[in-house]
């Protein structure tokens, strides 16, 4: 028998295989169509003499005030910047240690059943439509926390942070799970047979082991945080404020964008305004992205040795 | 020969998984400051036995165990054994090298920093250095204490585990097959140092390797599917083992 290809015997292989790598390119060819967009309408801030009578680059980082309906618009991307810094702050400040404590609970100390249980109940919260937590939040919780805290104003940046910080849970919980779940077993075993407790075998061998990975599960969670929109839209009280009061209302970017696009003269400096914010959402979450990989390798080569 | 004083004595010892009775009826002496190997062919409960002594196995869903294992004449199986002081006066080193991902020092130092009194640091950095020259890597390590372990050889990592042990000054020292993901020279080092350890450790160690079980031991147990078919000093094992079941697997003719 000669060892030479037969016709077709490959040809189901090489169409499969030419499928993935068309879809593969297409998903790549998407988001760069969406970035170029974005870029195409917030470059005449830039370039184009006519917008730029109204809106310069300069005028966006000057002042605290964003009013770009009045008569005299104004511009400044600071208030909905802090928005957006405080409202994801707080989210983190909320959710890292809820998610974090219940992964490391439900992968080192549940009991089987438990387990089985506590995992699809946390990713069943992911599939919580963000428009129902944020309903949630701005009518129960805000009233509710209000009602305890004796607060002034019932939809604020911490209402705010803390439904988002409910949107996060999820996506934070079921990365860092995974990642500690990847620590191997003999790390446990070598600690509980030094005569370490289960809670310090958990807390000073297994999670920072799973460091690497669970750092990286924060930082995706922050990149889904800084762009969640629906939760902030509807309890964060929407106002743009330059304060650093978390009890104060507030705007985040995406907020603004989802808000105001709506009804924006097309081709005004508002408009592009409006793309610009679009761009700055995208580098911070490019960098967050950017960041994640970063941390996670050089933790890995601190703690696994720059061997491997 | 003289067996010393005997603190460690198994004595009717069954364990099960689920159904499956891995161990039946175990009953033997381990005595002090010695080697004592545990042979026998794969899945013969070798290293279950092992880990029953200081109670590894309960980490495993469905194990039940039946019967006493004494140390210092106190049944480790009792309900009110507190398990961690167990594990530290019964420590473990396992068949693959598995120090944490932490420097060299941390490891070493891990074990007494999980106690209850954690010395200053000179007196932890004594330790560490004791502990390591104890184990024989001292000079390998010395200036990479504060360098993640995980960067030394398969060898190195395993001598730095067995300095992990030492730390806590246990009374016995558990070993699964030590020696059995190394390379030959690794080896050699490895059982040298369990040789000298024996000064001042109970050593019981699981092997499948019988030149292993001559070169290290004083005494050796023969376990096969579950039940322990003979103890007695290694010399005697090796040379006129009282079972012919003994003689066929150190003669080869199966395992």
């Amino acid at each position: 028998m000669s060892l030479k290809k037969r016709r077709f015997k490959y040809l189901g292989e090489s169409l499969i295989e030419g499928n993935i790598k068309i879809t593969a390119t297409f998903a790549i060819v998407v988001v760069f169509l969406i970035f170029i967009f974005i870029m195409r309408e917030s470059l005449p801030i830039f370039f184009n003499g006519e917008v730029r009578q109204e809106i310069t680059f300069g005028k966006l980082f000057k002042g605290t005030a964003w009013q770009p309906v009045s008569d005299n618009p104004r511009f400044s991307l600071w208030p909905i910047i802090l928005g957006s810094l405080k409202v994801t702050l707080i989210a983190l400040f909320f959710a890292v240690p809820v998610a974090i404590g219940a992964a490391l609970y439900s992968s080192e100390f549940a009991g089987r059943r438990l387990k089985e249980f506590i995992k699809p109940a946390v990713e069943l919260l992911a599939g919580i439509p963000s428009v129902v937590l944020g309903f949630f939040a701005l009518m129960v919780m805000a009233s509710f926390l209000k009602n305890i805290f004796g607060w002034e104003i019932r939809l604020n940046a911490v209402n705010a942070g803390i439904a988002l910080g409910f949107a996060v849970i999820p996506s934070i919980y079921s990365l860092a799970e995974d990642a500690i779940n990847a620590v191997p077993r003999s790390f446990r075993e070598a600690a509980l047979g030094l005569g370490a407790s289960p809670w310090q075998t958990a807390v000073k061998v297994v999670l920072p082991a799973a460091l690497p990975g669970v750092s990286a599960a924060v930082l995706f969670g922050m990149g889904r945080a800084v762009g969640e929109t629906m939760v902030v839209l509807m309890a964060a009280g929407n106002a743009p404020l330059f304060s650093f009061n978390p009890l104060n209302s507030t705007r985040t970017m995406t907020a603004t964008i989802a808000a105001e696009l709506g009804e924006v003269v097309f081709g005004s400096g508002h408009y592009h305004a409006l793309f610009f914010i679009g761009l700055v959402l995208f580098l911070v979450t490019f960098v967050i992205n950017m960041t994640s990989w970063a941390l996670f390798d050089g933790l890995m080569s601190k703690l696994y040795g720059s061997k491997k | 020969m003289q067996t010393g004083t005997d603190r460690l004595e198994i004595k009717g010892f069954n364990l099960y998984y689920h159904r499956t009775k891995a161990l039946e009826d175990i009953s033997m002496t381990i005595p002090e400051k010695r080697v004592t190997a545990i042979i026998g062919p794969s899945g013969c409960g070798k290293s279950t036995l092992l880990r029953s002594i200081n109670r590894m196995n309960e980490m495993i869903d469905g194990v039940k165990v039946e019967g006493q294992i004494l140390l210092d004449g106190e049944d480790i199986y009792q309900k009110d054994i507190d398990v961690v002081e167990l594990r530290r006066k019964v420590g473990m080193v396992f068949q693959r090298p598995n120090p944490f991902p932490k420097s060299i020092f941390e490891n070493v130092a891990f074990g007494v920093r999980m106690g209850d009194n954690v010395p200053a640091k000179e007196k932890l950095e004594e330790v560490v250095e004791r502990s390591l020259k104890e184990a024989a890597i001292w000079d390998e390590v010395k200036d990479r204490l504060h360098r993640s372990a995980m960067e030394l050889s398969g060898g190195q990592q395993q001598r730095v585990c067995i300095a992990r042990a030492l730390a806590v000054e246990p009374e016995v020292i558990l070993m699964d097959e030590p020696a059995s993901a190394l390379d030959p020279i690794a080896t050699a080092k490895i059982e040298e140092l369990i040789f000298r350890l024996k000064e001042k450790y109970t050593i019981v160690i699981v092997t499948h390797n019988m030149q292993q079980a001559a070169r290290v031991s004083g005494f050796t147990a023969f376990l096969m599917l579950g039940k322990l078919v003979e103890f007695g000093p290694t010399e005697k094992m090796m040379t006129n083992p009282a079972s012919k079941l003994t003689e066929e697997y150190i003669t080869g003719r199966f395992g």
